[in-house]
């Protein structure tokens, strides 16, 4: 049985990790690939990286970074953010990223999705999809687009996204526990792997996730605050019956 | 030792080098046939169709540099979709390398692609000793079944799929050992024997 994934995401802003609250108030925590070696050691089974300013600052992704990490990462990564077409995708795949994160540019043109799966297979294309109040947000959380989460969710898998990557604004940053009804319809609506994200505080809300039917969850600022924890989620996850890595 | 990693230009060999320096080799990306035949090892891996792969190993020679290494007896790893080359039809579309008997069939599971960490049920082979139990990470939605007997591991993932054969010096893995922590460090670094011993 495939394992249940805890992916540490760290939200890059040029070449430094920041984290904010409701996609607000960025600061800076530190270096990226340092940080995800560190996670890696701890027991990451997958790390994100995802650039948070590049689509607003119309910036692409920095692939010295990815180059940095693909050399000394011994666990999979995924680099979204500002991938507007199919050669922003191609060079980060090939500086070493197993997977890309898409967004905007999918939203705006399907086709994007296609063709990335068409030359790279679907398991490196990742659809990333930030709701709020179940609709589908882009540009930082600040422009409602009027499409449900679910729809594009269900379009995104048909177009050749191999995994959705589903944040949650409403609970994004808060540790109050993932958005559990936007996880468990959009894990009910499609048969591709759903990354749940936005909001974890503790192990119970990882679980709640996986119940809900993630198969992945994504942890930001309680491992960035505390690294130890995340072998300690693990442990705690594995101990409520959950296929864990160990 | 020398390891070349055959480039038919769309895969990510970058991490599949970085993964065998880390093992103590020194690998090397060629579109070089001569190079393909002449190393110690030659690997097949990377993303991406099997029929734009197989096409870009035609294209260039190293289909016909790989079929001579195993016409010859020497090492010849396939990793993720460069194991699904060394079989034959696939139903992602085109013909593999025909080296394995065998197709390439989409995986029928509740969840596809299979990504993630599964646990190895390993049954034989060089590659994956002591590695039984071992999760290793695996990201495909097409799987290889072979019609002879080479399979050496399975996982399950709503029923078992092949995640790796051996047929003398012939070896595939379903898996990502350049992406699988300390087991895929022990499987490369094992590769590198068993080539170094073929």
């Amino acid at each position: 049985m495939v394992k249940k994934r805890l992916i540490p995401c760290l939200d890059v802003a040029g070449a430094r990790v920041v984290k904010g609250i409701r996609f607000r108030d960025l600061r800076d925590v530190g270096d990226p690939v340092e940080l995800a070696e560190r996670y890696s050691a701890l027991g990451a089974d997958e790390i994100v990286f995802l650039d948070v300013t590049a689509t607003i600052e119309d910036r692409r992704p920095p692939l010295e970074l990815v180059e940095r990490a693909a050399a000394s990462l011994e666990v999979p990564f995924t680099v979204g953010g500002g991938i507007a077409e199919l050669e922003d995708a191609r060079a980060l795949l090939r500086a070493g990223a197993d997977k890309v994160a898409v967004n905007r540019a999918a939203l705006e043109r399907p086709k994007l999705l296609t063709e990335l799966a068409e030359e790279f297979g679907a398991q490196a294309v990742v659809c990333a999809i930030d709701a709020k109040s179940g609709e589908v947000f882009t540009h930082g959380a600040r422009k409602a687009r009027g499409v449900s989460a679910v729809k594009w969710a269900v379009k995104a898998a048909r177009y050749g996204a191999g995994e959705i990557l589903l944040t949650s604004i409403d609970t994004d940053g808060t540790r109050e526990g993932y958005d559990l009804a936007l996880t468990g319809a959009v894990a009910e609506a499609v048969t591709v792997p759903v990354i749940a994200s936005g909001g974890a505080g503790n192990a119970g809300h990882l679980s709640d996730a996986f119940d809900a039917g993630a198969d992945a969850a994504l942890v930001a600022s309680i491992v960035h605050e505390r690294p130890e924890l995340l072998p300690a989620l693990k442990i705690a996850l594995k101990e409520r019956g959950w296929p864990i890595r160990s | 030792m020398r390891v070349v990693l055959a480039d038919y230009g769309a895969g990510n060999l970058r991490s599949v080098c970085a993964g065998f320096e880390r093992a103590g080799a020194e690998p090397l990306v060629t579109t070089d046939p001569q190079a393909v035949r002449e190393a110690p090892l030659a690997v097949v891996a990377g993303v991406g169709h099997t029929e734009s792969a197989a096409r870009g190993l035609e294209q260039r020679g190293l289909a016909e540099a790989l079929r001579e290494r195993v016409a010859a007896g020497r090492p010849v790893l396939g990793i993720c979709v460069g194991m699904q080359l060394l079989f034959g039809e696939s139903e992602e579309g085109g013909e593999g390398l025909g080296l394995l008997a065998g197709r390439v069939r989409q995986i029928k599971a509740r969840r596809v692609p299979h990504m993630g960490w599964n646990a190895l049920s390993v049954s034989g082979g060089e590659l994956l000793a002591g590695l039984d139990g071992a999760d290793v990470y695996f990201a495909h939605s097409y799987a290889a079944e072979p019609e002879e007997p080479v399979t050496v591991a399975t996982v399950d993932h709503d029923g078992p799929i092949v995640a790796a054969v051996e047929r003398g010096a012939l070896a595939g893995v379903q898996f990502h050992p350049e992406r699988s922590d300390r087991a895929g460090a022990r499987v490369l670094m094992s590769t590198i024997r068993w080539s170094r011993s073929a």
